[in-house]
Parts: C-alpha cells; sequence; structure tokens
C-alpha cells in the first residue's frame, strides 16, 4: 500500500497534471477567500496562492523546474492576457485619450521616483552597487526588468524575485493608502498601481474597477519603456 | 474564440518578431496590444458596432475571458520566488525596505501627479 502510494506519487509528481491543478486549485481558493472578504487587500489571491504552493513544494520536496512544467501551460496565457488588454483600452478610448497629458506627465514623475527612491532607499541601508543595478528596474514587467538588469551586468535572477515583491506589495497597499489620501479618480488610481507594480498591479485595478484595470495597462506598457531609457541615466547619477 | 485566440497569438508573435528585430526595450505581447489596438480601431472604423457585438467567441469576450483572471497567471511566476530567497539572507533589511517604500513613494507621486495634471491642464470640452 505504502509503496503503491509512493509509486503513485513518484508517476504523478512527474506529469505536468498534478502542478497544473494544484496552483489551480490554491488560486480558486485564494481567489474565494478574496472574493468573500469583498476583495481585502490583503486577501490579495496572488500572494496567498504563491506562498501555499510554495509550502506545498517544501513539504514534498519538489524542485521548482519540476513545479513548473506544469504550471507553465498557464504561465504561457501571460502574453495573451497583455495583448488582449487592447480590449478595454479600445473600449475606453475616448476616457483615455482625454487623460493623455496627465498621463505623460505622471508617468515621467512616477517613473523617476520609482526608480530613484528604490536606489536610493537601498543604497542609504549599504547595499552594493551591483544590487542596486538589479533594483532598479524593480516597477517593470518582468521580462523586461531582467532585461535591463542583464545589459548593465546586474543578476537578472534577483530583479526577477524585488519585481514580483514589488507587485504584491503595490496590489495590496495601493487601495488603503489612496483611500487614506481621499484620493478617488479611479483613473490615477489605476494608472499609479500600473505604473508602480506592473502586472499584478494592474490584475489588482482589474479587480476594482474597470477604468482602474485599463489605466493600469497602459502605465504598465509605458513604464517598461521609459524605464528601460531611465535607468542607466539614473545608475550613472545615483550610484557612485 | 479559435478565431479571435489565432488573432490575439498572431499579434503577440508578429510583436515578438519586431522587439527581437529591432533591439527596442518592450515586451512583444506590449507591441502586440498595440497591435491588437489597431486592428480594432481599423474594424471600428468598417463595421458599424452592432455587427461586432457580444456575440461568444468574438474577440471581446476572448479577451475578457483571458483578462477576467489576470492575477492567476502570476502565479507560476511568483512560485519562482522562493528559488531566490537566499539573496535576501545578506542585503534582506536593504531590499525589503526600498522594496515597501519606493512602491509606497512611487503610488503616491504618479497617483497626485496625475490628479494635479488633470487638474491643471483641462482637455476642451471638459468643465471645471
Amino acid at each position: 500500500m505504502t509503496q503503491g502510494t509512493f509509486a503513485l506519487w513518484v508517476y504523478l509528481s512527474r506529469t505536468p497534471l498534478l502542478w497544473l491543478t494544484v496552483t489551480l486549485v490554491a488560486y480558486l481558493v485564494a481567489d474565494w477567500i478574496s472574493a468573500r472578504t469583498s476583495r481585502h487587500p490583503l486577501a490579495n489571491p496572488v500572494l496567498h496562492a504563491i506562498w501555499s504552493i510554495d509550502a506545498l513544494l517544501l513539504a514534498t520536496g519538489t524542485p521548482y523546474p519540476t513545479y513548473f512544467e506544469g504550471a507553465q501551460f498557464i504561465h504561457f496565457l501571460l502574453g495573451p492576457a497583455i495583448v488582449a488588454l487592447a480590449v478595454p483600452l479600445y473600449e475606453h478610448r475616448d476616457t483615455v485619450a482625454r487623460a493623455a497629458v496627465p498621463m505623460l506627465v505622471a508617468l515621467l514623475v512616477g517613473s523617476i521616483v520609482a526608480m530613484g527612491s528604490a536606489v536610493l532607499i537601498a543604497r542609504a541601508f549599504g547595499a552594493p552597487p551591483g544590487v542596486l543595478i538589479a533594483l532598479a528596474p524593480k516597477s517593470v514587467t518582468a521580462g523586461v526588468a531582467m532585461g535591463i538588469t542583464e545589459a548593465l551586468g546586474g543578476d537578472p535572477a534577483l530583479t526577477a524575485v524585488l519585481v514580483i515583491l514589488t507587485g504584491i506589495t503595490g496590489a495590496v497597499v495601493v487601495t488603503p493608502l489612496m483611500n487614506r489620501i481621499r484620493l478617488r479618480d479611479f483613473r490615477a488610481r489605476g494608472f499609479a498601481v500600473g505604473l508602480a507594480s506592473h502586472g499584478i498591479g494592474t490584475a489588482r485595478a482589474f479587480q476594482v474597477d474597470q477604468i482602474a484595470g485599463t489605466f493600469a495597462g497602459i502605465a504598465m506598457g509605458l513604464n517598461a519603456l521609459l524605464t528601460a531609457i531611465l535607468v542607466p541615466l539614473a545608475l550613472a547619477l545615483l550610484v557612485r | 474564440m479559435l478565431f479571435a485566440l489565432t488573432i490575439i497569438l498572431t499579434c503577440q508573435l508578429v510583436g515578438e518578431v519586431l522587439v527581437r528585430g529591432s533591439g527596442l526595450p518592450m515586451p512583444g505581447p506590449v507591441i502586440g496590444m498595440v497591435l491588437l489596438l489597431a486592428i480594432l480601431a481599423i474594424r471600428g472604423r468598417f463595421l458599424p458596432s452592432t455587427t461586432v457585438a457580444e456575440e461568444a467567441g468574438s474577440l471581446e469576450t476572448t479577451s475578457r475571458g483571458l483578462l477576467a483572471h489576470l492575477s492567476l497567471l502570476f502565479v507560476p511566476a511568483g512560485v519562482g520566488v522562493i528559488e531566490h530567497l537566499d539573496v535576501f539572507a545578506t542585503y534582506g533589511l536593504a531590499l525589503a525596505a526600498s522594496v515597501v517604500l519606493s512602491t509606497v513613494a512611487a503610488l503616491l507621486a504618479t497617483a497626485v501627479t496625475f490628479v494635479a495634471a488633470a487638474r491643471w491642464f483641462r482637455a476642451p470640452g471638459e468643465e471645471a
């Protein structure tokens, strides 16, 4: 029996089916809790799905590459989903076009603050230049951020971790923060979370409001471009 | 559904090719999004909006389906954080402080600037 169970485990743990299903179940549970708490920021489904799967991987001694063989089918959909952002963008095109000037000004200010403050704070805490390079593009969607770090001689794996942590932080913090300063413009709230916290922030914005989600998607795209241009400049100024 | 998915994937594919070919610092899917936006705009020009409405499997419903659980799509990459947690052993405090404080700063700076700029430069036709 134990032998049989073990054989079954050996088989299952190697097929993509198991970890694909685990990812879906963990997310559905996390999303159900999020819905039950009327989308409370602390009940962020990404955050809770991630740590519960990590706990399961640790408990079963499963290496991440084995997990990813199953989870890659979900991961793949990330690209098409970003393309699909064109649909809400097109639907709200009039609202978006009217906000062109505020968007561009906020993009410039937000992008500089996101990069500059990250580097300055870490430097104040004594982080070495190598770490500062990996940190600078943390607000940008992972693929681009890793590319920026790599081009500047930093560690892209560290950047990937920082990007995800930044995404989750922004997604959790944005609602209470904006309520605190009584900022109710969903265009501004969405744009801010997309700029500061890329796709994970955009997902949070869509949970709250369609307009917020649309503006978050735009901010994510624009900030990827601007950060790639500004990071080398910022590092030249701030890393000495 | 199949047709819509094919259009979306084609946009992404062309986006990836353009990015790789030009060395543009943009993710391929973001270029794909711009392409899909262009397709929607062209279609909107030549087809009255009633004919492209909400039939099942349209670009609209397929895209909404993909976006409905956007959060889910970040889980597989997020789980990978566990592989690199060792870097936090050395610079944990610096990185944690930087990520949290700088994210808050970026959120505030962006949102406040947006609202201020929207007030300063009111688009023509918008009431004060």
